[in-house]
């Protein structure tokens, strides 16, 4: 009787361990856009894709490009073909085969899709052949030595071609062939995604169930991994870092990251510049008024690296040669009175969120030591991108959450038409450099035409660079074998959670 | 009666077409292209001209307000500009949120106003009566948002006794949805509770004065018998149409209480919606709330009418 | 008693009756009835404490350079998130600035956005609900329907549209808060006309042959006035409250300028680290609306004569 009680007590046991599921929450900091990868434009959505999609190709965090459902490819000679060899027995979420047509099918929508955000991404794509069912080649406008690393992000991300019937279905039910298939959207609160076990590398992950939980408020979602209802958290507030290393039972995991928080001036976009920013001389003053260390003591609790330039230290494009920032208000000063000028008005528009309210107000203190007078300006997201568009700013301070191409950190910002080049700033001999670095097919030649152009831009100084933005994540004790990536983006291959 | 509603029905159809207008015309003025804030921050220019075409956003106004329409009269409400999510999914997904913190709000809004309402009147000019009114103008002047801040620090951050944001569904886990709602619905109720207070206090006063409550009294009844039965049910008739008044007053303050617990439910969206300049999804929002508002003060009218025999006969 | 059909609607119902024994005795008890109604007020301790309480309010805002010494905008990044001490009384924010200065200085958004907000509801909407409640007809019609579009949107979401239209500063935030506050005083305006209409004195004074004008400014107004006061003083709390949510949401006053709002708004991310950043502007505002509504219920029942 008593051996058949411990018998029957063993197994309960064990199956109670097999069925307690090993899940993950992750809190975010914003909620997430739309879950159709060819549409979405937020960073989050991308924290989501890491898990629910695979692209073409992966990062180290070292910046390398890595296989992912592409095994291996080879650039032709003249740079207009890029040849991928695919990996064989990967199935979609939905059972059906990753191919070859598969790859063409997705490339294709996202170029031609009229919502498409992809398309610019693509934009040096002729077309997609498939060569054989493993083998596809993409044929090419002219050389284009970012495509490999866009092919890493959304642009190459692989949906089930079968679910394309469906247009809304796309976002709201997607398909793709990643580690974790979709199981649940609540807007505003939460995605649930579970364990494809089907996946072509399910072994390596331990966790069975994701829930990502969006909370704005950086505080409330502090508190929630406090409180045990999360256990992991992507950006915490800089001002509770210094608490987060107190606490036992929380690790503080951070890691440069590839995009940038910078000012941009108004150079030449319509006629609300201010005329006094025109000279590049004002523009250096700016600059060197400003100790970005401070700003990464008092606010970034040390996790602001300092920025003069673009490009975080991780990229292989990165320009040690280029000055440390430095803070040196006497030659502001005389810049400013040799530009003719004693104290110059400047209104300021920002993003009125805390942290750049904090360094804006931080920037009006310290650039009026050396004579320019901020009058602040906060704008709402929405208003802001109008401003910028419209040219209806002096000086603005946003930021760009970086790309792994140096292309992207720097063509759209600084060419005559690029778009993201708000200040219009035009200076032929930087589009001839930026132009060619974009063809040029390896790191050295590529890197030669971004340090001459960094050499121009340095002098010049449309862009004031403050603080490369960091990936700080909050993890609790439980969770063993994360690694941060400087995309930002969690990986959770290795990751496991305990109890 | 029947003549009071339909007569009623009839006003609300111009106020209904009206308070379109309005919010339609006010999102169109807002500033900033929601086509730009759509394109995210690399800002496409194939992409922004695409989604121009695509919700009609080069036309004149009155051609997408009349678009619009059509569009809601099929039951349409749009498609959220930010999610590709149809707006109506989105109102079934966040109306329950909101009517459960509605619902729960209102209970500890009732259970704290209408009592303190009936002693306070029934002590009336006494310490009972002053301590009570002094509370619950307390009640009305906290900022509500405040509120919610400081009962977040002592209770969730400092004492761990209860879930500082988030939403669970009761069909999830019902006392945990209970537990996460609690400080949010308290938040929510105590102005409101305050107000009700009030409400109850003056119109149990101006009934008690009544005469028949004198004879009752006269008869020799005990006070607490004539304040409860007879005082307490007919002073019901205002509070009620209070309570319909209330309703407003519940859903602003759910903006705010959903901002601050990170609740999922309709005021969140809204704020969002227009900080987003989602324009599909404020104007839908907004009309169902107009909508629902009409419909609650028709049923108060209504129930007025039932409740109160004087009006029946006339 | 000459109670408009409608049910129970605002909170100033009490005032209905008011005008109905104001409007009585409106010809000759004025000078009578302000003194009684001043007495009546300095006896109700509530009331008084009110007033005291706003004068604070008044007081902390008109004097603010003197009560403080620090800037309430300057940032000083040596003095970071400082408890309450000798030398800051309620302790310094993120930005190092001294919270007692800025919730002074905060006061004078607070006071201003309740002042102006419900003068500009005022300005509009008792023209309107005069108009209204006297002419009746097609006027009363088109008239109460905007009403009652407005009222049909809640407030707050109302105010948060408008400002979000308008952008984000203080000005606008008044403005929004003024237009979506105008509807109540139409329908209040509109009901105490429609009462003093019905009068007697009223129709005689038309036979007589006395303009449309004359009668409103003379025989309406001075009766409808008693309860849009009481109104006005509440609408002022409610006021106060709008423009600190709407702050608090990022629609009303921005930072660096001090308001009680945004004053919460930034220190609801550092309640742990800096509790007192919180507290300190919620009870400012605590206290301001307190004032307010004591205030506007001393003066509800000195105004009402049935309270006797």
């Amino acid at each position: 009787m008593r051996r058949m009680l411990m018998a029957a007590a063993l197994a309960l046991s064990a199956s109670a361990a097999m069925a307690q599921t090993s899940q993950i929450r992750i809190g975010l900091q914003d909620d997430i856009g739309t879950l159709d990868p060819a549409r979405s434009v937020q960073f989050v959505d991308r924290i989501v894709f890491a898990s629910l999609c695979n692209s073409l190709v992966d990062i180290t965090p070292d910046l390398k490009i890595v296989p992912m459902l592409a095994t291996s490819w080879t650039t032709s000679a003249d740079g207009k073909t890029l040849t991928f060899k695919l990996r064989q027995g990967v199935k979609f979420q939905d059972g059906e085969p990753f191919n070859a047509a598969a790859v063409k099918a997705n490339i294709d929508r996202a170029m031609t899709l009229p919502t498409s955000n992809r398309k610019s991404e693509l934009a040096s794509i002729d077309h997609v052949d498939a060569i054989d069912a493993n083998t596809v080649a993409f044929v090419l406008k002219q050389p284009d030595a970012a495509l490999l690393a866009t092919l890493s992000d959304r642009a190459g991300m692989m949906l089930s071609p079968k679910t394309f019937a469906d247009a809304a279905g796309v976002a709201t039910h997607p398909v793709c062939s990643g580690p974790y298939k979709f199981v649940q959207r609540v807007q505003n609160d939460r995605v649930v995604l579970e364990k494809f076990d089907g996946y072509w590398d399910a072994a390596k992950y331990p966790i069975q169930r994701i829930t990502f939980l969006p909370i704005p408020d950086a505080t409330v979602r502090l508190a929630n991994l406090r409180s045990g209802s999360l256990d992991m958290l992507e950006r915490v507030a800089p001002s509770d870092v210094n608490a987060v290393k107190g606490d036992a039972n929380l690790k503080l995991v951070s890691t440069p990251g590839l995009g940038y928080y910078y000012v941009t001036f108004n150079i030449n976009n319509g006629s609300r510049g201010n005329a006094a920013l025109r000279d590049k001389r004002v523009r250096e003053a700016f600059d060197l008024s400003i100790d970005r260390d401070a700003i990464n003591q008092v606010i970034g609790a040390g996790i602001f690296p300092p920025a003069n330039q673009p490009l975080p230290k991780s990229s292989p494009y990165f320009d040690a040669a280029l000055p440390a920032p430095h803070r040196d208000v006497a030659k502001a000063k005389a810049l400013l009175k040799a530009a003719g000028h004693e104290h110059v008005d400047v209104e300021f528009t920002y993003p009125n969120n805390t942290v750049a309210s904090q360094i804006v107000q931080m920037l009006q203190a310290m650039v009026g030591e050396a004579g320019f007078n901020l009058k602040l300006r906060p704008t709402d997201y929405a208003a802001q991108l109008n401003a910028a568009h419209s040219g209806d700013f002096q000086a603005m301070y946003l930021g760009w959450s970086g790309r792994v191409d140096p292309d992207c950190n720097l063509h759209q910002f600084n060419t005559c038409a690029g778009n993201l080049n708000y200040g219009k700033y035009c200076n032929a001999e930087v589009d001839k450099l930026l132009d060619a670095a974009r063809v040029k097919l390896t790191v050295a030649d590529r890197k030669a035409q971004y340090d001459a152009a960094a050499k121009v831009l340095a002098d010049e100084d449309p862009n004031v660079y403050i603080y490369i933005q960091p990936w700080p994540y909050v993890l609790s004790n439980k969770v063993q074998g994360f690694t941060p990536y400087p995309d930002g983006l969690i990986r959770l291959r290795g990751v496991s959670i305990k109890g | 009666m029947l003549r009071i509603i339909a007569n009623r029905l009839l006003v609300a159809v111009p106020t209904l077409i009206l308070v379109s207008m309005l919010i339609f015309g006010l999102q169109k003025l807002l500033p900033g292209d929601p086509v730009m804030a759509m394109a995210g921050e690399d800002q496409d220019p194939q992409l922004i001209a695409s989604l121009r075409a695509k919700y009609h956003l080069d036309e004149p106004v009155p051609t997408q307000y009349v678009l619009w329409v059509k569009d809601v009269l099929h039951g349409n409400l749009g498609v959220s500009l930010r999610t590709d999510v149809p707006v109506t999914s989105l109102i079934e997904q966040k109306l329950p949120v909101t009517i459960q913190l509605a619902v729960m709000g209102m209970i500890f809004a009732i259970g704290i106003g209408i009592p303190a309402g009936v002693i306070s009147a029934a002590s009336r000019g006494g310490p009972l009566d002053y301590g009570a009114n002094i509370l619950a103008l307390s009640g009305m002047s906290i900022p509500n948002f405040w509120l919610g801040i400081m009962l977040i620090f002592l209770v969730s951050v400092r004492w761990h006794l209860l879930p500082s944001s988030g939403y669970v569904s009761p069909s999830e886990d019902f006392w945990l949805s209970i537990k996460t709602m609690l400080m949010p619905a308290f938040v929510l109720g105590a102005a409101l509770g305050a107000q009700l207070m009030r409400h109850t206090r003056s119109a149990m006063l101006s009934v008690l004065r009544t005469d028949y409550i004198r004879t009752a009294r006269a008869k020799g009844l005990l006070r607490a018998t004539v304040v409860v039965k007879h005082g307490f049910r007919n002073a019901l008739i205002p509070i009620v149409t209070v309570l319909a008044l209330l309703f407003g007053e519940l859903l602003a303050g759910a903006v705010l209480t959903e901002q601050v617990f990170t609740i999922p439910g309709f005021g969140k969206l809204i704020v969002d919606a227009v900080f987003n300049r989602d324009y599909a999804v404020v104007q839908g929002v907004v009309l169902v709330t107009a909508l629902s508002f009409i419909v609650v003060n028709l049923f108060a009218d209504v129930l007025y009418i039932v409740l109160n025999p004087r009006m029946r006969r006339s | 008693m000459a109670t408009p059909a409608s049910p129970v609607r605002s909170p100033s119902s009490g005032a209905a009756g008011a005008v109905g024994a104001a409007a009585a005795g409106a010809a000759d008890t004025l000078p009578r009835r302000k003194r009684r109604g001043l007495t009546k007020f300095m006896r109700n301790r509530a009331a008084v404490f009110g007033a005291v309480l706003v004068l604070l309010v008044v007081v902390m805002a008109v004097f603010a350079p003197w009560l403080s010494h620090y800037d309430p905008v300057q940032a000083s990044f040596l003095t970071v998130r400082q408890a309450p001490s000798a030398a800051h009384w309620f302790g310094t924010d993120e930005l190092g600035r001294d919270v007692f200065a800025r919730l002074l200085y905060g006061a004078r958004a607070s006071l201003l956005a309740g002042v102006v907000s419900v003068c500009i509801a005022v300005v509009i909407g008792l023209p309107l609900g005069l108009l209204a409640g006297y002419f009746g007809g097609l006027v009363d019609g088109v008239i109460s329907r905007v009403a009652d579009a407005l009222l049909s949107i809640p407030f707050l979401i109302l105010a948060i549209a408008l400002a979000a239209f308008l952008g984000p500063n203080l000005t606008n935030a008044m403005a929004a808060i003024g237009i979506s506050a105008m509807p109540r005083f139409v329908r209040l305006t509109r009901g105490q006309a429609l009462a003093v209409k019905a009068e007697e004195y009223v129709e005689g004074a038309r036979a007589i042959g006395l303009g449309h004008a004359r009668i409103i400014v003379r025989y309406i107004l001075p009766n409808v006035l008693p309860p849009i006061i009481v109104q006005a003083s509440l609408t002022i709390a409610t006021a106060i409250i709008a423009e600190a949510s709407l702050s608090f949401l990022g629609l009303g006053q921005l930072p660096p300028a001090p308001s009680w709002g945004s004053m919460l708004n930034t220190a609801k991310d550092f309640v742990s680290q800096a509790p007192w950043m919180s507290v300190f502007p919620g009870v400012a505002i605590f206290l301001a609306v307190l004032g307010f509504n004591l205030l506007g219920d001393g003066l509800r029942d000195a105004l009402d004569p049935r309270e006797s």
